[in-house]
Order: structure tokens, then C-alpha cells, then sequence
């Protein structure tokens, strides 16, 4: 193959983001007998902290060191990366909130193809690439075939791969900052701010009733808060829960909100939505209730049923007040 | 300020089970509930407020078809000044780029200090505002789940990152950004206000109108074509209770506390 292999890698305070093997991983996919070559942006040590992580994945990375790059804005890398890629490059990054920011204007300046979200794909064709995406919520799979006669940029789910090891663990680093030139741009970045921390840390609970969508309005939080007092848990949720401001921010479990480990984890009425999923660890014990038999909950879920929330979670709350009462007596 | 809303018309996701035609190629869409694309319909509302704020108008617009007017009505109705109907049968098999190229002609038009653009769709590509944007050579922000208008060249706006931590960020006006469900709460459309706009011209704006190249935009251009819809495997899948509601009630507590649950 002629197309060189790029992988974009995030970082922060000198540690690698968890996509670097991921993304390694789907190179190998892509061509079993190449690597991608690592790019990596920043300023200082920290810059160089990152690069030494990297050797376990990638035979070569290349280094942009530019003190405008010191907090990564999508515009600048995308400045520096224009500077430094070759043509028809094919540029792998994490469909992450910088991923999202960053790969589609790039694919524009590279006049490459761009496929964003992939969870799956083939090895390469002479000039196509097949892939697989979700749509509809994760509903429905589709096939993709990406034309890369010009370059292209692909950004992957995060989880989506497993994560490889591939490298000899020694580290090559190309130094390609004067290539980059010099970086201004028209969006700048001030601060972050840190959430808030809220009433309840759903963090610490072992017992989640989780609610989605299938609440269907603010007064039914009180049905699902009852259900958490009676089984000894805490009521977290989904985004669109937040979304309508019937629960804090602070509720929310997912790539935008909180990362839990509960042992126990009640899907009422959630769809399963892959950024909701991506904040459940250490894998609980996960029960989903949903009125829809298609939901994709059901795909991850150990214990499914098919039954509406409303009806379903009081009929649990009636049910353990009923056995503490027996237990009592 | 004057702004554009792109918007799109959508199959709820929430009000329909997703079903593939039998051939595979397409979803079944007889029987679809569609709906206004939910990050699309935050943006104009976000749009309406910085208006009553500020001054200006906000224009709606979506790449599509007729049965698509129903959404820019939609938007009227909730306060948008103007609807603007892009369609030509040569957009059609567009990829985002196709997409994004039709909008940057639309916006080549106009005089637009800011655009909006839901984060993503149905298909969940999140790329046609970022893709506008690098056409236009804009400055882009994603995920923006606040803004402020500073003066008349700067925005200061918010990004949804990790963890539900905010960035902060200042941006020059014109600029693109992809907007974030939750930043507003958009405000309830009822018949009569659909009413009040039904017979509000529609203006429609083709290859043609937009100066466009045939070969630039649709299926010849695009780079990026869907194959085919497929079900998802189900990997080992959920165990599912077919019970009695009170029998799947006792055994989802007795998996509880096997767990160490009910304590």
C-alpha cells in the first residue's frame, strides 16, 4: 500500500489517553503488515513524558513541540498537522470530545474522505476502505466503503478496539515542530471549568437505579428515587434525563458525565446509547428494563425485560418494602 | 446578530423501533414518526435567545426534500424569521462533505455572523458542522453548551468535555458551532402556532440558485457511500425474563442480593 498511516494521540499532564492502543490496534486492521506513526502535540515535559508512553505501540512517532500547542485547540493542531502530513496520509483519531472538534475540518483542508465513529473495519483495498458505523442510536449497523484515493480521516469509538501492545517498547521519536510553523487562531481557550459536585455522588453507591428517557416526565424521578431508598441505592441517569432538567448534571452516568463502578446497575427505561455505556465500569451486574425489545441496552445488558418502566418499578419498590416487612416481623 | 440554524428532519429515535426494509439497503420508513433532529431543534432555540439578547434574525434552513418543510414550519413557529428549503434532485447520495458544500454555497449567499448546527444527527456522524466550517475557513467550536455574546466580533462560549467539566473558550465572530442538546430549553410549539406560519413562503434554493457545480456535490462526489444496514450481533445478548411481571420482579431481587444488593 501507498497510503501512509497516522495516528492522532491525545494527552494530558504527560499521560497518554487510553485510545493510543486502541487506535494502533485499528491500524493493524487496517494493513496487518504496517504501523501507524504516532503524532503527538504539546509543550515541555509533559509533551516528552507522552512520547516515552508510546513506544509500546508505535515504532515512530513524530512530535510537534510549540508552546501555542500547550492546551490542544483543535484549530492549531490542525494547523500543525497540515504542515508536517504527507498527501493521501490516512489519519486516525478518537471520536472524542477533541477527536469530534478536530477531524472533520481536517478532512476538509486534506481533501481526504472522512468516516467518523467506526467500530469495526476491514483490511484495506487498492483504493477503498470498508467500515462499520452505528446510526439510530445504535439501533441499526451500517457498512461504509470510504474512498482513499486522496487520504482519509477516521475516527474510532472509544472501546470500540481492543487495545494492542505492538511496539518493541523503545521509543523513536522525529522532531517535526519547525515544520509546523507558526500558530495563532481565531479560537482561544480560557479555562476549565470543573463540574459541580451535586447532592448525591453516584460514584460511591454499589446500587444504581439508573433512568432514562422511558421516565417520560419530571414527577416520575419520585417513582425511581422510592425504588433506590427501598433496595439501599442511588437514582443516576441518562443523558436526556439532563437534558430536560428533571435531574443534575452531577446524576449523569456517561462520557459527559460520570464514570461509575456500581456491583448493580438498574437500566430503567435507557436506550443504551454507546457515550451513556462508556461510563459504566467494572462490569455490574446489569439489569435493563425497556419497553422497546430493539433497544440496544438489551445487546449489553446480562438480565433484560420487556416492560414499561412506570409499571415495573413500582411493582419492585412494592415488592422489597414487602420482604423488609416480613423480615422485620 | 444574524444567524443560520441547518436543521434536519429525523425518525425519532425515541418514538419508533428501528426495522430494516427486507433488502437490507435502507430502514423501513413506512410508519416512521419524524421529528425535528433534537441537538438541531436546541440550536434554534439557542439561536431565538441570543436574538431577544442581542437584535437580529435567526434563519432556518435544511438540505432535503418537500416532506422537510413540515421541520422548517416547525422552527417558524417557535420564533425563526425565515425558512430556506435547500433541495435539488443532483444533492442527492451527498456524503457530509456533499452536504457541508451545498450549506458553505448557501452561506456564500448571505451575510451570516453566526452559524449553528446540532451536534449530530441520526447517524451519529457529528461532522457537517465542522466540515462547513473548514469550507468556509470559519472558526469552529464543538459540543458548545453555552454562549455569550461578548461584543459584535466575539463569542465566549462553553464545551461539553469529559467528566461534565466545561471548556471555555473565546471565539471570533463569523464563526461555526455545533451545539450540544441541553444548552436551552427549547420552547413548547403548539397547532396553532404551526398554524399562524403555514401559508410564510418557503423559498427553495437548488444547483442552480446556489451556483453549484453538479459534479462538486451528490453521489458523483461522494467519497464516503453506506453499503447496506445490518442488525447489530447481539454478542451473548441479555437473558431475557419472559415471566410474569411479579415473577421477573422476584428474580431480578434475588440477582440483586445475589450481588450483595438489599442490604
Amino acid at each position: 500500500m501507498t497510503a501512509r498511516m497516522f495516528a492522532y494521540i491525545p494527552h494530558k499532564d504527560g499521560i497518554v489517553d487510553d485510545c493510543a492502543f486502541e487506535l494502533a490496534a485499528a491500524a493493524r486492521k487496517i494493513d496487518p503488515s504496517a504501523s501507524a506513526t504516532a503524532i503527538i502535540t504539546g509543550w515541555g515535559a509533559e509533551l516528552d513524558d507522552a512520547c516515552s508512553a508510546l513506544g509500546a505501540a508505535y515504532p515512530e512517532i513524530w512530535k510537534i513541540a510549540n508552546e501555542a500547542l500547550a492546551y490542544p485547540n483543535a484549530e492549531l493542531v490542525r494547523k500543525a498537522l497540515l504542515q508536517v502530513l504527507p498527501e493521501k496520509s490516512i489519519v486516525l483519531a478518537s471520536h472524542d470530545h477533541f477527536g469530534i472538534d478536530l477531524a472533520p475540518g481536517l478532512s476538509i483542508k486534506m481533501n481526504a474522505a472522512f468516516v467518523s465513529d467506526v467500530v469495526d473495519l476491514a483490511a484495506i483495498e487498492s483504493t477503498g476502505l470498508n467500515l462499520v458505523r452505528q446510526e439510530f442510536g445504535g439501533q441499526v449497523s451500517a457498512h461504509v466503503r470510504c474512498d482513499i484515493a486522496a487520504g482519509a480521516v477516521i475516527t474510532t469509538r472509544p472501546g470500540g478496539f481492543k487495545a494492542v501492545e505492538i511496539g518493541s517498547g523503545s521509543v523513536f521519536v522525529v522532531d517535526k515542530s519547525v515544520g509546523a510553523g507558526v500558530l495563532t487562531a481565531r479560537r482561544r481557550y480560557l479555562e476549565t471549568v470543573v463540574a459541580e459536585a451535586g447532592d448525591v455522588d453516584i460514584t460511591k453507591h454499589s446500587v444504581l437505579v439508573s433512568v432514562g428517557r422511558g421516565l417520560q416526565e419530571k414527577e416520575n424521578v419520585a417513582i425511581a428515587q422510592d425504588l433506590a431508598d427501598a433496595i439501599g441505592g442511588a437514582v443516576s441517569c441518562s443523558r436526556p434525563v439532563v437534558d430536560a432538567k428533571w435531574l443534575e448534571k452531577s446524576r449523569q452516568v456517561g462520557s459527559s458525565g460520570k464514570t461509575v463502578k456500581p456491583k448493580v446497575y438498574l437500566a430503567c427505561g435507557i436506550s443504551g446509547a454507546s457515550q451513556h455505556l462508556a461510563g459504566i465500569k467494572g462490569s455490574p451486574l446489569l439489569i435493563a428494563i425497556n419497553k422497546n425489545p430493539k433497544a440496544p441496552i438489551f445487546q449489553v445488558a446480562d438480565v433484560g425485560i420487556v416492560d414499561d418502566v412506570l409499571e415495573f418499578m413500582p411493582a419492585l419498590t412494592n415488592k422489597v418494602r414487602e420482604m423488609r416487612t416480613v423480615a422485620a416481623k | 446578530m444574524e444567524i443560520l440554524v441547518c436543521v434536519r428532519r429525523v425518525p425519532d429515535t425515541s418514538e419508533n423501533e428501528i426495522q430494516l426494509n427486507s433488502a437490507g439497503s435502507d430502514i423501513e420508513r413506512d410508519d416512521l414518526i419524524y421529528s425535528i433532529n433534537e441537538a438541531d431543534n436546541y440550536a434554534v432555540e439557542e439561536a431565538l435567545q441570543i436574538v431577544a439578547r442581542v437584535g437580529g434574525d435567526a434563519t432556518v434552513a435544511t438540505v432535503g426534500g418537500e416532506d422537510d418543510e413540515e421541520v422548517l414550519r416547525r422552527e417558524m413557529a417557535m420564533g425563526a424569521q425565515s425558512g430556506v428549503l435547500i433541495s435539488d434532485e443532483a444533492f442527492s447520495g451527498s456524503d457530509g462533505s456533499g452536504i457541508a458544500t451545498i450549506l458553505e454555497s448557501f452561506v456564500r449567499k448571505g451575510n451570516y455572523d453566526l452559524i449553528l448546527t446540532g451536534v449530530q444527527a441520526e447517524d451519529g456522524a457529528a461532522q457537517v458542522g465542522g466540515m462547513l466550517a473548514a469550507l468556509l475557513d470559519y472558526p469552529f467550536a464543538s459540543l458548545v453548551n453555552s454562549i455569550e455574546v461578548v461584543d459584535g466580533k466575539t463569542l465566549k462560549i462553553s464545551r461539553e468535555i469529559a467528566g461534565g467539566n466545561k471548556e471555555m473558550n473565546e471565539i471570533d465572530l463569523p464563526c461555526v458551532l455545533s451545539i450540544q442538546t441541553g444548552i436551552s430549553e427549547p420552547r413548547y410549539v403548539g397547532m396553532r402556532g404551526i398554524r399562524q406560519v403555514a401559508s410564510v413562503p418557503i423559498p427553495t434554493y437548488g444547483l442552480v440558485e446556489l451556483g453549484l457545480d453538479a459534479g462538486s456535490v451528490g453521489e458523483s462526489a461522494a467519497k464516503v457511500r453506506r453499503v447496506d444496514y445490518f442488525l447489530p450481533e447481539l454478542g451473548k445478548g441479555a437473558e431475557i425474563l419472559h415471566g410474569t411481571r411479579e415473577e421477573n420482579v422476584d428474580r431480578v431481587l434475588e440477582l440483586v442480593a445475589a450481588k450483595g444488593g438489599l442490604k
